[in-house]
């Protein structure tokens, strides 16, 4: 397989290894895999969570949730990773229908609905650590600080797959493998929504109300 | 996965369930996860129900009810995909989160009401 791989047709060399199928065209075990390891991500953000739980009113003076929390650009926040959910959903039946253009443009709008997610994201830390909330002021804002910070770089990430994804579809239309891959990251990224279901529930409205 | 294996992908359970009745499966999650979305920030927000109690019970039943439908409307968990192991990867992950974040409130929750006072400390737990 590798050596086809690097010997294409016009003897351009190819820098990736042609993925073998080893259980015959199926998408099966790579899905499978990949949710597993879903599974194991949950399991990170349950034990901070629970760390988030445990010391969620530790405020050694500092101050509580009600005083920094902004609700508004809370729900913006939401708002826009629920879209981004919704418009990736929408790229997939095109994917399906081997239409390129038409996916791209859903992961591109996909992506930047993530993007200014990440950005009201790192407004509101540095906004924090401006009034002096930051991750050092209580034990509580250590573990905000965690439990968000490591949603957002999961978001991060994703959003660096889906560029990496972009310009792959760019050369390689979609073939097998990147219908793969796509399903992979819509997975990753419904995931990362649910995650985010605990957090605005959990740590922002939760935080206020009591 | 060698029993739904023709070249085919459409031949394999979770493939035939992206591509045929999903699309109002997708709609309907939608709805319900903008709904589950909006109401519980309505609660909190506008403080309808001046009891927190109460509020709190709803917020983190929707947050249930959201998680459900995201994972059977958008990730397409159901009992067939994967031969079952997807279903059972997942439940088993909602037992040790279960137990991760209900048995560590739980535990330290008990550890400060009982530990003995602190010199000094007469303040609530954690402080």
């Amino acid at each position: 397989m590798t050596d086809h791989a690097l010997q294409p047709g016009d003897g351009t060399p190819v820098w990736h290894v042609a993925e073998d199928d080893h259980d015959h065209g199926g998408n099966g075990a790579t899905v499978l895999g990949f949710w597993i390891y879903l599974m194991s991500d949950a399991l990170i953000f349950a034990s901070l969570f629970a760390m988030f739980g445990v010391v969620s009113t530790a405020f050694a003076g500092g101050p509580a949730p009600r005083d920094i929390f902004d609700l508004p650009l809370v729900a913006l926040n939401t708002a826009l990773l629920l879209a981004s959910s919704i418009t990736f959903g929408q790229a997939m039946p095109h994917m399906e229908a081997n239409r390129v253009g038409a996916t791209r443009f859903w992961l591109v709008l996909t992506g930047l609905l993530g993007a200014a997610f990440v950005g009201i994201e790192l407004y509101e830390f540095s906004h924090l650590i401006a009034e002096g909330a930051g991750p050092q002021r209580s034990a509580f804002l250590s573990a905000f600080f965690t439990l968000v910070g490591t949603h957002g770089a999961h978001v991060t990430i994703g959003l660096i797959w889906m560029v990496v994804l972009l310009v792959q579809l760019g050369q390689h239309g979609l073939s097998q493998p990147m219908k793969r891959r796509l399903i992979c990251l819509s997975m990753f990224w419904h995931f990362l929504d649910i995650i985010w279901i605990g957090v605005f529930t959990f740590v922002y409205l939760f935080g206020v109300v009591r | 996965m060698s029993s739904s294996s023709n070249e085919g992908a459409a031949a394999h359970p979770a493939h035939a369930a992206h591509s045929s009745g999903h699309s109002r499966g997708y709609r309907v999650g939608t709805i319900l996860a903008i709904v589950l979305t909006a109401l519980p920030f309505w609660l909190v927000m506008s403080d309808v129900l001046h009891d927190a109690q109460t509020t709190i019970a709803l917020i983190f039943a929707m947050a249930l009810a959201q998680i459900v439908v995201h994972v059977v409307c958008f990730l397409h968990l159901d009992t067939r995909s994967e031969g079952g192991w997807t279903l059972l990867a997942f439940l088993f992950t909602t037992v040790i989160v279960v137990l991760t974040i209900g048995g560590s409130i739980w535990v330290m929750y008990h550890l400060n009401t009982n530990m003995m006072p602190m010199p000094g400390g007469t303040a609530g737990p954690m402080q």
